[in-house]
């Protein structure tokens, strides 16, 4: 994205195009990420309860993974989980 | 439309801030007492509880709650004021540099008190001098005349200039001392002031803002660097005003600077509020004696008239600046080092003597000011500052 000069920017520091914060992917916060394996999970949901960030897709009731671009990698969800279907590990960069 | 003003009252600084809010009928006022400016707010409550005015009138329980809630108003679009003095606007100390940040022109009546410690109530410049830097014009006035019409041309500046602005006038020697007073009628004033045209508005539904957002290395200087535009500008804005005032109603209100005696000066004092008055009757005495002596006072500190101080000083050849701060830079007082630092890229430039005087409510009589003629007399003849600051009226 292409930051503005600071002619471009309005009196105030103004944000008229609300809400923003969808554009801000807090997926670059993370250090380790969740791996989820479909194999194991036996869908009761308490990843998708737990996850502060609503990281978790959910599709017609079933997890079908989790959304990289918000996942902060605070690893709740491999936590909660008790059939250990999701699991932390750091990307390689 | 020309008016002529013939009408006057005989009123005390605190007295005619409070007139003057009356007559400007703002939205919101916010506010917490505190000598020597209580007062104000005191008077103004009276007249909000007499029907006087349409104000919404917000009792607060700290300086800091009163700043925050003229920050809601006034982003809401309101037309906002506010007063306090010393330690109250220390108090308000963080939230002043968000009020000029979001470009809200709330208007701010201070009355110029000591800071503690050691504890005082009476005058000198710590407090506002302490919040030079925080975003705000400031305009310090002379006496209760000019008090009154400087607040009412604060409110036009700020709005055209989206900057919010104190207006402050010496604690006690002009807050509580009753002056003659020229006021204009109610509907004079505010047809000068108008109506406000807000940037924005945190009550438009239809248009959803955020205000107040994060901003870290990839923006924050950005946007520092666009606030700095809107204080540049307000130079012009403020002149423009001030003239408009001045040929409307007949009245001749200073803007930046106001010059007395200045015509073939040799010697020239650089001070501020109600001690130029003690200036101008020094020189009175001394230009009757022959001396070729001028007084310079400094009416707006922000944005700095470093422009003005360079033409009007390039051809005196000794200048004396009068702090009534002291700011333990080790070099002198706050304005003096502006003072030079405005002079220094001048080929040709005066000699420059700091002084302090009239801390925490010292008085500084006639003599002082001709004892600090004579100190620059002696700095003329000898050609040289000896002393990177003098205290005047100290026991040594």
């Amino acid at each position: 994205m292409k930051l503005k000069s600071w002619k471009e920017l309005e009196e105030g520091g103004v944000v008229r195009n609300t809400p923003t914060s969808l554009e801000y992917k807090t997926g670059d916060w993370r250090i380790k990420t969740p791996f989820f394996l479909e194999g194991e999970c036996s869908q009761c949901l308490l990843c998708f309860l737990y996850c502060p960030d609503s990281a978790i897709k959910v599709k017609f009731g079933k997890v079908v993974g989790i959304d990289l671009d918000y996942c902060k990698g605070c690893g709740i969800c491999a936590n909660v989980c008790t059939r250990g279907a999701i699991y932390m590990k750091e990307e390689d960069i | 439309m020309k008016v002529e003003t013939k009408k006057f009252l005989a009123k005390t600084g605190n007295e005619a801030a409070a007139y003057a809010m009356k007559q400007i009928n703002p939205d919101v006022v916010a506010a917490y007492p505190i000598t020597p400016s209580s007062e104000i707010v005191m008077i103004f409550s009276k007249y909000v509880a007499d029907g006087e005015v349409d104000t919404e009138f917000i009792p607060v329980e700290s300086e800091h709650s009163a700043i925050s809630v003229c920050i809601g108003a006034s982003a809401s679009g309101a037309r906002v004021m506010t007063a306090t003095s010393s330690q109250g606007l220390a108090l308000m100390h963080e939230i002043l540099y968000i009020a000029s940040f979001l470009r809200l022109p709330i208007v701010m009546v201070v009355g110029n008190r000591a800071l503690s410690g050691p504890l005082n109530i009476h005058c000198d410049h710590s407090d506002t001098m302490g919040s030079r830097d925080s975003g705000w014009i400031q305009m310090y006035c002379e006496n209760a005349n000019e008090v009154y019409h400087t607040i009412i041309n604060a409110v036009k500046i700020s709005e055209r200039a989206n900057l919010p602005s104190m207006v402050m006038m010496d604690g006690f020697i002009v807050t509580h001392g009753m002056e003659k007073v020229f006021v204009l009628e109610d509907e004079d004033v505010r047809n000068f002031i108008g109506k406000r045209k807000p940037l924005y508005s945190l009550l438009d539904v239809e248009k959803p803002i955020t205000l107040g957002s994060l901003t870290l290395f990839d923006y924050y200087f950005e946007h520092k660097r666009n606030q700095l535009e809107g204080v540049l500008k307000s130079k012009k804005i403020i002149d423009e005003v001030f003239e408009e005032y001045s040929n409307r109603f007949g009245i001749n209100i200073p803007s930046f600077v106001e010059e007395y005696n200045m015509e073939g000066a040799e010697v020239v004092v650089i001070v501020m509020s109600s001690a130029a008055g003690t200036f101008k009757e020094a020189v009175d005495i001394l230009k009757d004696k022959g001396e070729k002596v001028g007084v310079l006072r400094l009416k707006i500190m922000r944005p700095f008239p470093y422009e003005i101080l360079r033409e009007k000083l390039s051809n005196v050849k000794v200048v004396g600046v009068m702090d009534r701060a002291e700011t333990f830079s080790s070099m002198g007082g706050p304005l003096s080092i502006e003072v030079k630092a405005a002079l220094y890229p001048l080929s040709k430039r005066p000699l420059v003597q700091n002084f302090i005087f009239g801390l925490g409510g010292r008085e500084f009589g006639i003599e002082d000011a001709i004892n600090v003629f004579e100190i620059l007399k002696g700095i003329k003849k000898r050609n040289a500052v000896s002393e990177e600051f003098i205290y005047i009226g100290l026991r040594e």
